[in-house]
């Protein structure tokens, strides 16, 4: 089957966006979130259950404990407490720990054991998924129940002193806080002073219920020189006198006949063998807690700390504190704390936690009938029930303890059941999914570098062995083979699956697609194979590799590519990655200098030194053009570049993204201050002309006066919302929405875009007139440009601008005179693409994107729109560029007609390269420290980028005209 | 005739790569608290102006240099000026590209400009020694097959290795590892300096190994 190259490489690209879909689901595993969007409260506990009469009593048992003190030292990885050592490091503790009324546990975090989803683990109870972090990124406060804000509408007085996560965690929870940042890592004192400063006063007050404190040197001790430094031992004796202090003054603050204190020391994740953490290895993930209080057992001697999972803290802190466990945990009480209470109360807790998983398992499972724990839950409650009706008939014997225990212990079960059905769901990378998702990936890729020669020849079509691949036996026994292997993982997994839950018809779709693409890859590799082998046959080795002597740019251009593909594998550098793009856009065009200095200097030599001619140069055959403007048009080729280089300099400096230097001043917020709103409003109005003198040229004449109205319609949407100052309208400032300039603007980009459209349809259908088509693709894009204009912001007006003008530039004076082929041009565009999409602003964090875009010209949020228009404004750069790509190969005369078909391909090439090796990348640094704030936003990037270009390439599609009709 | 220039290319390249050697050690000895790291930007001065000597004595002792047909002093010191003037141009050339390539304008301006007068030191003053103020001859030595000597194959590859080397250099930069060498412009001289040191290296060695396929059309 022979397809067109611009269909091939569109197929590919949309076989890869499914792909990377499939990848994505099992990157991020949906969270799971229960369907209320309200959080509990006191009065929808569920009743006490007793079998018979009316339900008993809805309240809560009386709260445990009155005052609860919670310790959370940053990396206390759990052998500092109970290793050997523990006695030296932390004496106090460990005599606690050993003698006195305490509970010590081994809690087990779950990865990624980085401090933020710790927190929201210790105060939900819920396991947060990767795409909850991706998702708040812009809402920094914690909106899902949790224990800090049920405390805090019980009227609970809560003091916190440390990281001040916990302050942005909880806006306005705190009666009183002091936040530490973590910024400084080498500073592992000051840090730690700021929380401690504050103890001796806040320890002899009365006026508090919860006092949350947050040690951050240890953690920083870590990071500096790992577990086995020096600095640890100190650090954990002044945590241990930390915690000898509080205890004292809680000891004697303690008074008779009140309800006695909690202090609870614990760890929010551990400290890997290097001293960094955010992994799932041993040390990282196991942290010691430790419960003290009066009410409980007093201890005699060492015992083995029991193992519990982290967010079993939430509801036990919860119902001993007499609060409503939060919605979306997914812990369980830890049953050794409620042991000294009665047993009806024991009973009574299990219950509520019980009726509280039950709520989440239900809404977030639709088989939930077929979990073991829901059967379980079900026998306990009526035990429970049938418990209670002989309790309140007075029967104290010991039938009645003993069904009792009994019915604790049905609880218990049922609850672990419960809480293990949730968690299993949480947290874990779904390995099969991703792993399906990546071959499929890869096939696609080696299809499309295999298929590169045929791709890139004259003829611009790949002939796909598709029929007879289908018909072979080995795609048969694959795809027997590809569905027993899903049986296989399906029936045997033991977590959740997205691939597995799929039907079973879409999988076989997928199965049947895979193994067809694996026998067209194994078919043309052999192709490929004998065709070289016959090759090197007839020829020597000598003169093949002579003949693939690639030129400067060549080798800059294929560098760039590799290099750039390879440093996303380290996290500074796809913080970083405007600085790769400014690097490598700088590095092509004095490289494109140096072509044209080379072209211009040695013609004039070559005509004024007879003798120089004689050498083999490339450029000696079209030498001979000594026209009258040929010197000015030499000059103006020579100044494009350098003048393309301070552009991009000069932009560079409006927005300053990245991390390490996004904090120094840049032009675009000196432009955006109130004081320089003149100047803005010169820019904006000398911007917008020059975007129109540079778009009009290639329009027609209604398209003209459209793109005039539009630029006039943007200027007055900006001064409407006030970005700008308006003439005319000195008095009256009122601010508004702009939503009719907008909609204005909206009409005339649908009018343009309209005409383009119908230009080209005639021109497809009716005539063919390559002069009309070429006009109405530079329509379509002139639409684009008008459209990009009203959505930038103000300051970044200049760099579409400079889009423009290096576009016309480069194409007029060097890409049109030095011969560059399509895949060079490609290439090109490409890099600036990339340069630009960093220009605007962007970064390869979530934080950048621009909400407010999505609400130009609407009334209020409507998701599609939003959507479309974010993604158009945040992607303008790189669309630009492509869609100026399409325009320029295929309203080019002298090109051939298959430079369309070429250029599809490399740009499908330039971006399924990357985004396949991201996500190998992805995976294998799946428990890097960093895999949260910089790699995962980075691969939702990059999918974007994928959709897009996907989008792009049907573009091309309808441009390639097929080589036999020219 | 190719032996010997081979020859007399490997012990010029020694005796510079001796420079640069002894130019980061001697002041190292003599002066108290003097290091790569720490005080760059005098190491940096101080490995140009070595290399700088040596390359003018070397390349004058060699006679390389194109014959001069005039002798009169005059005439020497016309061209001495232009060379003086080429090699502050480009100092000034070099300075704008690394602006370009990104380095702060103002602020760092002095670490920029004496990357600027390394690179010159180590590219164009070789240029100036082999070729003269002659930019019609630079433009024919840097074009595709435009080398008409062994030096000039010579001098093409140890200004491509310099020149990649401080592009190489560049790298590092954005790295959060808070390294010393990460300080602008160590890491770009330090590269700089490691390409030029490869190039002496590669260029007699390249040479050597494709004397056979390297035909010069003049001489």
């Amino acid at each position: 089957m022979k397809v067109r190259t611009s269909v091939f490489a569109t197929l590919i690209l949309m076989s890869e966006v499914i792909g990377i879909a499939l990848f994505l689901r099992g990157f991020f595993p949906v969270p799971i979130k229960s369907s209320l969007a309200s959080k509990n409260s006191l009065s929808d506990l569920p009743a006490e259950p007793l079998s018979g009469s009316s339900p008993n009593t809805t309240r809560l048992p009386h709260p445990l404990f009155k005052r609860v003190v919670i310790m959370l030292v940053d990396a206390l990885r759990d052998d500092f407490l109970f290793g050997p050592n523990g006695g030296t490091f932390m004496p106090y503790t460990r005599h606690v720990v050993e003698r006195s009324s305490s509970y010590s546990f081994v809690a087990k975090a779950r990865p990624p054991t980085v401090t933020m989803p710790r927190i929201k683990a210790l105060t939900t109870g819920s396991i947060p998924g990767f795409i909850d972090v991706v998702m708040n990124l812009n809402s920094p406060a914690l909106l899902e129940d949790n224990l800090i804000w049920q405390a805090k509408t019980a009227e609970k007085r809560i003091i916190f002193y440390g990281d001040d996560t916990w302050v942005r965690l909880f806006p306005k929870h705190f009666m009183e806080y002091d936040g530490t940042t973590s910024f400084f890592v080498s500073d592992y004192t000051e840090v730690d002073n700021n929380v401690t400063r504050h103890l001796d006063s806040t320890l002899k007050r009365d006026d508090w219920d919860i006092l949350i404190l947050h040690y951050l040197g240890l953690d920083h001790i870590g990071h500096i020189s790992g577990p086995y430094s020096s600095l640890i031992q100190p650090k954990l004796m002044e945590m241990d006198d930390v915690l000898k202090k509080i205890h004292g003054a809680l000891i004697s603050k303690e008074a008779e006949g009140s309800l006695p204190y909690l202090l609870v020391l614990c760890g929010d994740h551990g400290m890997s063998e290097t001293g960094s953490h955010g992994g799932s290895s041993e040390p990282e993930v196991n942290t010691p807690l430790v419960l003290i209080s009066p009410a409980f057992k007093r201890k005699v001697g060492m015992e083995k700390p029991g193992v519990i999972e982290q967010v079993d803290l939430a509801p036990t802190l919860a119902l001993g504190l007499g609060l409503p466990i939060s919605q979306n945990s997914v812990g369980r009480v830890i049953p050794g704390v409620f042991q000294e209470s009665s047993l009806r109360d024991q009973l009574r807790f299990l219950h509520l936690n019980g009726h509280q998983l039950n709520c989440l398992l239900k809404d977030s499972m639709p088989s939930y009938e077929k979990e073991a724990g829901f059967e379980q839950y079900r026998v306990a409650e009526k035990a429970h029930g049938n418990w209670m009706k002989l309790y309140f008939e007075g029967n104290t014997s010991e039938v009645l303890s003993n069904m009792g225990k009994k019915v604790l212990k049905q609880y218990l079960e049922a609850l672990a059941a419960l809480s293990s059905a949730l968690s299993k769901q949480l947290g874990k990378y779904d390995m099969y999914s991703m792993i399906a998702g990546m071959v499929f990936v890869f096939q696609l890729l080696m299809i499309l570098l295999l298929a590169m020669p045929e791709a890139l020849s004259a003829d611009a079509a790949v002939d796909l062995p598709v029929a007879s691949a289908l018909l072979s036996l080995p795609f048969y026994l694959l795809c027997l083979l590809l569905a027993s292997v899903h049986v296989l993982v399906c029936t045997s997994a033991t977590s959740s699956c997205y691939y597995c839950t799929l039907s079973w018809g879409l999988v076989f779709v997928v199965v049947a697609f895979s193994s067809a693409m694996f026998c067209i890859l194994i078919s043309m590799a052999v192709r490929r194979l004998s065709l070289g082998l016959k090759y090197n046959g007839k020829s020597p080795l000598k003169t093949n590799v002579s003949e693939w002597s690639l030129s400067e740019l060549d080798v800059l251009l294929l560098a760039g590519t590799v290099g750039h593909t390879l440093s996303l594998a380290a996290s500074s550098f796809i913080e970083e990655e405007h600085q790769t793009w400014y690097f490598l856009l700088n590095t092509l065009c004095l490289a494109m200098f140096q072509d044209v200095c080379r072209k211009y200097f040695r013609e004039k030599s070559t005509s004024k030194d007879e003798e120089d001619c004689l050498l083999p140069s490339k450029d000696c055959w079209n030498s001979a053009l000594p026209q009258p403007d040929a010197s000015s048009e030499k000059w103006l080729a020579l100044a494009t570049p350098i003048f393309t280089l301070v552009c991009c300099r000069l932009l560079r400096s409006i927005n300053q993204t990245g991390v390490q230097w996004a904090h120094l001043p840049d032009v675009g917020h000196w432009l955006n201050s109130s004081e320089h709103r003149t100047v803005l409003s010169l820019l904006t109005v000398f911007c917008l002309v020059l975007t129109y003198l540079l778009v009009q040229r290639r329009c027609s004449w209604v398209s003209k006066v459209a793109l005039a109205f539009g630029l006039v319609g943007v200027y007055s949407y900006r001064a409407a919302v006030g970005n700008v100052i308006f003439p005319w309208q000195h008095s009256s400032r009122t601010m508004s929405k702009g939503t009719v300039e907008a909609r204005f603007v909206y009409v005339f980009v649908l009018g343009i875009l309209f005409s383009g459209t119908k230009d080209l349809l005639r021109s497809q259908i009716i005539t063919a007139d390559a002069k009309l088509k070429s006009r109405g693709l530079w329509e379509i894009y002139s639409g684009l440009v008008l459209l990009a204009s009203l959505l930038f912001r103000a300051h970044n007006l200049p760099v579409l601008c400079c889009c423009l003008l290096i576009q016309t530039l480069i194409s007029q004076f060097i890409w049109k005179k030095l011969h560059y082929d399509a895949a060079q041009i490609t290439i090109m565009h490409y890099w600036f693409g990339q340069a630009f999409f960093y220009f605007q602003g962007n970064s390869n964090n979530i934080a950048t994107i621009d909400i407010s875009v999505g609400f130009v010209g609407l009334e209020s949020y409507v998701e599609a729109p939003a959507i479309f228009l974010t993604a158009l404004s945040t992607y303008a750069g790189p669309l630009l560029w492509t869609c100026h790509l399409v325009c320029y190969l295929s309203s080019e005369r002298h090109r051939s007609p298959v430079s369309v078909g070429h250029g599809c391909y490399c740009l499908a090439l330039l971006r399924s390269v990357p985004a396949a090796v991201y996500i190998v990348l992805v995976t294998v640094l799946r428990y890097h420290l960093f895999i949260w704030s910089v790699f995962s936003p980075k691969l939702l990037y990059e999918s974007m980028h994928l959709l897009l270009t996907a989008g792009v390439c049907l573009f091309f599609i309808t441009m390639e005209q097929s080589p036999r009709k020219s | 005739m190719w032996d010997r220039e081979i020859r007399a290319m490997v012990s010029t390249h020694a005796i510079m790569a001796a420079s640069v050697f002894m130019a980061t050690v001697v002041p190292a000895v003599f002066l108290p608290g003097f290091s790569v790291y720490g005080t760059h930007l005098s190491w940096l001065y101080s490995v140009s102006a070595a290399v700088t000597g040596v390359s003018v004595a070397v390349f004058w002792l060699l006679g390389i240099a194109q014959p001069t047909k005039k002798h009169s002093l005059g005439y020497k010191l016309s061209r001495l000026c232009r060379c003086c003037v080429y090699f502050f141009l480009s100092c000034i050339f070099f300075h704008f590209v690394v602006l370009l390539y990104g380095a702060p304008l103002v602020e760092s301006a002095l670490e920029t400009f004496s990357l600027a007068v390394l690179l010159t030191s180590l590219t164009t003053l070789r240029c100036l020694c082999v070729l003269g103020p002659n930019v019609q001859a630079w433009i024919r030595v840097f074009s595709r097959h435009g080398a008409m000597s062994v030096w000039d194959t010579c001098l093409q590859i140890t200004v491509a290795c310099t020149l990649v080397g401080a592009w190489v250099g560049a790298f590092p930069i954005p790295l959060d590892w808070d390294r010393p060498w990460q300080v602008w412009p160590v890491s770009c001289s330090l590269g700089a300096v490691i390409g030029f040191l490869t190039g002496l290296v590669a260029a007699p060695a390249w040479i050597h190994h494709h004397r056979k396929h390297l035909t010069y059309k003049s001489k």
